[in-house]
């Protein structure tokens, strides 16, 4: 194999990679118990996922046909900076409509803290 | 910061008049000269020396990249293991950015940490709310990790 070949082979690893990633993220949305839970694989592994993909393609077309995508780029930075703001409104939307969590350990502050705030919408 | 460059800009466009080469290439190098002035002059200005603040930025969005494929390989681990054994929960964290857009990007940060997952941010912006998969071990280690963000994000805003 020659070295051009090689070269081009980093483009399909990344998109390999990420493919991976977005598959077990598929699973943990299965797997998980619940919401808050499930929005963690689904956040994370997609986003990393999605990003190694459209990387992998940038990649791929740079090299072969030596054409630089600026939209494959900006594509990129938009995921970056949405998923993870896309995963803390279903979340915040999930407590807010009385989602139970799973077998929980602490549940901290959030719920007196939410109360409190119905009480001052009463009042 | 956008006073700086505003004037590093103005002074690379002096350069590529007084050189009469309008060229990215001539502007690159004004840009450069502008910036070896601003330093020089940089005691004149209220504000810090802004390329500071572009070497906090980067330093930022390499943290970013870090964590996120950190809190990926964390989430593999927990998908793949044949057991689940977690125990998740919510737990308050009181932060010390004020800004919208500061709490904005530590809210997205903590989101991209591995195991945490910001569900609520209070109104006065003083409190984030999290959710943590494995709250016992991941509290601890949590409070470092977002001293680091925290004190990246003000490095910036400062």
């Amino acid at each position: 194999m020659s070295a051009r070949e090689l070269i081009e082979l980093i483009g399909p690893l990344f998109i390999f990679i990420g493919t991976i990633f977005t598959f077990l993220s598929a699973i943990g949305l299965i797997r998980l118990p619940d919401v808050y839970t499930r929005s963690h694989a689904a956040s994370k592994s997609t986003t990393l996922g999605v990003l190694c993909t459209l990387f992998g393609a940038f990649l791929f077309f740079v090299i072969t046909e030596e054409f630089v995508s600026i939209r494959l780029l900006l594509g990129i930075f938009f995921v970056f900076l949405t998923a993870p703001i896309a995963a803390h409104m279903i979340c915040r939307a999930a407590y807010r409509s009385n989602v139970e969590l799973a077998e929980q350990s602490v549940q901290d502050d959030l719920k007196p803290f939410l109360k409190e705030e119905g009480m001052k919408d009463q009042v | 910061m956008a006073f700086q460059m505003l004037l590093n800009f103005f002074l690379a466009f002096t350069w590529m008049f007084l050189k009469t080469t309008f060229t990215p290439a001539s502007f690159l190098v004004g840009y450069f000269w502008g910036l070896v002035i601003l330093f020089i002059f940089r005691s004149y200005f209220s504000e810090r020396f802004y390329l500071h603040r572009v070497i906090a930025i980067i330093k930022l969005f390499f943290l970013f990249l870090k964590e996120l494929v950190l809190s990926n390989l964390s989430v593999l681990k927990l998908v793949i293991s044949p057991k689940l054994s977690i125990k998740p929960g919510i737990f308050a964290l009181p932060v010390e950015v004020e800004k919208d857009w500061e709490i904005m990007l530590l809210a997205n940060l903590i989101t991209l940490t591995p195991g945490t997952l910001t569900v609520e941010v209070s109104g006065d912006n003083k409190t984030l709310y999290i959710h943590a998969v494995n709250i016992d071990d991941v509290k601890d280690s949590i409070n470092g990790i977002k001293d680091t963000f925290e004190k990246a994000i003000m490095e910036v805003s400062r």
